[in-house]
């Protein structure tokens, strides 16, 4: 990786910012996406006199971030930001706390006032370190210049390493002016932060005791196992075909396990399917990996798979016991923990109980014909779109074209059903704010994606409120020819705010209609972009492969019908057990108590 | 969180010895005040050759998860090397001091005086109308000092918060 200077060149001193780029070089780093400003001008101004790292201007801080996330999550490795002091760090933090919710590795660089003027209120002074405390996975403010190449080292080894995270370091303007020398990355372990990566051989063989004798098993698949790599997604279809155990996925586990294999009972939780949620609610072994048991997932605590043994992987020790206690705690990375089972089972020679597990199967089969995700589209010329099916087109069509796809989202229905209806085969090709569901992810999310994979399709599922928030993206899109392809599912509402209103508040639709909104095909126009629309189903497929057609950055704005809801649905705070399915349905819940207002 | 009430609620001490880095004690005290876990008491200070590494002892409660999801929170911040729950571990040493202004003339002075003889606090400072004691010892001892010292005219008190360690051979 290390581009190696001749020694005496290594050791002469050179202004601050060219030790930054020195060690972002020597860290891999190819893409930075920032945004100028007084205090980070000395690194333009090295950026502007070398090659190796491209530069993408994106059009606001916090879609600097999104996008280091997409890169990041469709790449593996480590997403580079890089912004200004005061309001530059501070309109960073949402996407910091993003990538922190969902473990992603980015490495933000922060201009900062020069050390003499820090704490006197200085222009765009802000306390980035104490903002961004809670904010990161850790944070470094550098006040030494010989502090400088140490500390970017060591941050993207804190980003990647564990649990990953978002890391940012906050550069006064003085150090990044004044002479220091450079020091390669070490390669001795770090002092304090060493994550147990190894699994303990005992709980390793314990798990595969457990699951050999479980009788209604299931595999529960989280973010973690995208994290942790390639391996870890095949050694878990490697598990789930030697064991032939039902898995379910959490939203940010999907493409782990191939969405069309028969084990795969679809995505769990609010919006997860009646399978997964009741195989989940009636397993006796359930093996966890790389997922943190959040409110999503359990709904009701006290009732959340009240009768099973509980195997935990993660690389967290702190994610183990804190929602829900366990049986089995194995700290490791998940693809080597998964490996380690995959090869303890086949050692020990084990196989599942098959007549138990051949009933288990007819009872989720039974609960798979219920088929939780039914809605009905009708074909009659000028028909309205139903959502789903929508997404249902664009998987088929974009499977037809045969071309990699990435999907990205926004946050609301259209997010959900993109989880339900999209079918993931691979890992890494999905990319969508979970764990803070940040409106405006998307679109810069998917720009990134495209920086890393510019022959790839690269898709952001939207609706018409989210893209708003960060639609000034367009202008980025255009200016490096990314050719990502918005799909709004306009239903006039935030959908999701909508159906809370209408199932939990009586239909009492305060502030959630998109009212005035923009006419997106002279929008997508004017940022040099085509726009296109599909008002009725016989339109659909049209609008679909003219966008797929495109070469360039495309607003397909589709016209959905307004009142459709996103089921299955546990309300906040109900078991599993307590789902709410759709009007195709006979009436299955009670009505939500009003202890379940409160909850979010 | 769970209630005090919770048949397992137990107070911790516990000690993390951390890079004596700027910001580290905000990181810890961040950790406690954002995810609404208790600080009974705390101190820092360093405790190595050169000011390296700082040791931390925080006293704590919350249900068995709550400490143990503590400790976990506290194992992956960057800076922390170790961590011990001394409660847990078994037979520690754990000791603070206060400093109790008492004013008072007559014979709630000398009954002031006679305590804190009782008690081994030490007087560090006297004027003809005030006293200054000074007391180790366990925070059990310090409490029930204060409060005899409270009808004796106690009018002020600062008090270090918690150093521990464990007891015998063991070390952090
Ligand atoms: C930044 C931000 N603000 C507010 C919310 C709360 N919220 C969740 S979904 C939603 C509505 C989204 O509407 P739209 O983008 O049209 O998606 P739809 O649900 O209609 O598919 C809102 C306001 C959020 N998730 N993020
Ligand atoms: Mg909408």
């Amino acid at each position: 990786m290390s581009t190696s200077l001749p020694a005496a060149d290594a050791d002469a001193l050179q202004p601050g910012a060219e030790i930054l780029l020195r060690a972002l070089k020597d860290q891999g780093v190819e893409v930075v996406f920032g945004y100028p400003g007084g205090a980070v001008l000395p690194i333009y101004d090295a950026i502007f006199k070398q090659n190796a790292i491209r530069h993408i201007l994106v059009r606001h801080e916090q879609a600097a971030v999104h996008a280091a996330e997409g890169y990041a999550r469709s790449t593996g490795r480590v997403g580079v930001v890089l912004v200004t002091s005061g309001p530059g760090a501070t309109n960073a933090v949402t996407g910091l706390v993003d990538a922190l919710m969902d473990s992603i590795p980015v490495v933000c660089l922060t201009g900062q006032v020069p050390t003499h003027l820090i704490g006197n209120d200085a222009f765009q002074e802000a306390d980035t370190t104490g903002i961004t405390r809670p904010a990161t996975k850790h944070n470094y403010l550098v006040k030494r210049s010989e502090d400088l190449a140490r500390v970017v080292h060591e941050a993207f080894y804190v980003a990647r390493s564990g649990r990953p995270g978002p890391v940012v370091i906050d550069l006064p303007k003085d150090i990044l002016i004044g002479p220091a020398r450079y020091s390669p990355p070490s390669a001795a372990p770090h002092r304090s932060y060493r994550p147990q990566t190894e699994p303990d051989g005992g709980a390793i063989a314990r798990a595969v005791a457990l699951l050999k004798g479980a009788k209604r098993p299931v595999i529960y698949v989280g973010g973690g196992v995208i994290n942790a790599g390639d391996a870890a997604s095949e050694a878990l279809r490697r598990l789930v075909q030697l064991t032939g155990y039902p898995a379910t996925s959490t939203l940010m586990g999907l493409g782990a396990l191939p969405a069309s294999d028969p084990r795969f009972l679809g995505m769990l939780g609010m919006h997860g399917t009646y399978e997964a949620n009741l195989a989940m609610h009636g397993c006796d072994v359930m093996l966890a990996v790389g997922a943190r048991f959040d409110d999503r997932v359990t709904g009701k605590l006290a009732a959340f798979s009240p009768q099973s043994r509980k195997i935990h992987i993660d690389i967290d020790p702190s994610s183990i016991n804190k929602n829900v206690p366990v049986d089995l705690p194995i700290v490791a990375d998940a693809g080597r923990a998964l490996s380690a089972l995959v090869a303890g089972w086949e050692a020990d020679g084990a196989t599942p109980d098959r007549t138990a597990l051949a009933a288990w199967w007819r009872q989720i089969d039974g609960w798979r014909a219920r088929e939780c995700l039914r809605y009905t589209q009708s074909r009659a010329a000028g028909a309205i779109i139903k959502p789903q099916y929508a997404i249902q087109r664009l998987h088929a069509l974009t499977r037809e074209s045969g071309r990699p796809t990435y999907i990205t989202t926004e946050v609301g229905q259209h997010q959900m059903w993109a989880a339900q209806f999209f079918g993931f085969e691979q890992p890494n090709r999905w990319m969508t704010s979970g764990g803070l569901g940040t409106m405006g992810y998307g679109l810069p999310a998917a720009m990134g994606v495209q920086v890393a994979h510019p022959e790839a399709l690269v898709i952001d599922i939207a609706g018409e409120a989210s893209i708003l928030m960060n639609i000034q993206e367009m202008s980025t899109l255009a200016q490096y020819r990314l050719p990502v392809k918005v799909f709004i599912l306009n239903n006039r509402y935030m959908g999701m705010v909508r159906q809370w209103q209408e199932l939990l508040h009586g239909g009492r639709y305060s502030e959630s209609y998109s009212a005035a909104l923009p006419d997106f095909v002279k929008l997508a126009e004017s940022f040099h972009a085509t726009g296109l629309r599909a008002e009725s189903v016989d339109q659909l497929d049209a609008t679909i492969r003219a966008m797929l057609a495109a070469d360039g950055p495309v607003i397909a704005d589709i016209a959905v019908d307004e009142k459709e809801n996103c089921f299955p649905m546990i309300p906040s705070g109900a078991p599993h057990n307590e789902m709410i399915l759709g009007p195709e349905h006979e009436a299955t819940a009670a009505g939500v108590a009003d202890a379940g207002l409160a909850l979010v | 969180m769970p209630a005090q009430g919770d048949s397992d609620f137990r107070s911790a001490t516990i000690s993390v010895l951390v890079d004596n880095e700027s910001g580290v004690l905000a990181r810890v005290i961040g950790l406690f005040s954002g995810r609404g876990y208790n600080i009974d008491s705390l101190t820092v200070a360093p405790v190595e050759d050169g000011g390296q590494r700082s040791r931390i002892n925080v006293v704590t409660s919350g249900t068995q998860m709550v400490i143990e999801q503590i400790k976990a929170q506290l194992d992956r911040l960057v800076p922390v090397h170790r961590i011990a729950d001394l409660t847990q571990q078994g037979p520690h040493v754990a000791r603070e001091m206060a400093l109790m202004k008492v004013i008072a003339a007559g014979d709630r002075r000398s009954e002031a005086l006679r305590l804190a003889d009782a008690f081994r606090a030490r007087v560090v400072d006297a004027t003809t109308e005030s006293f200054i004691f000074e007391m180790t010892g366990s925070t059990d001892k310090l409490d029930a000092f204060v409060a005899l010292m409270r009808p004796l005219g106690l009018a002020e008190v600062s008090r270090t918060g918690v150093a521990a360690m464990a007891r015998g051979t063991r070390v952090i």
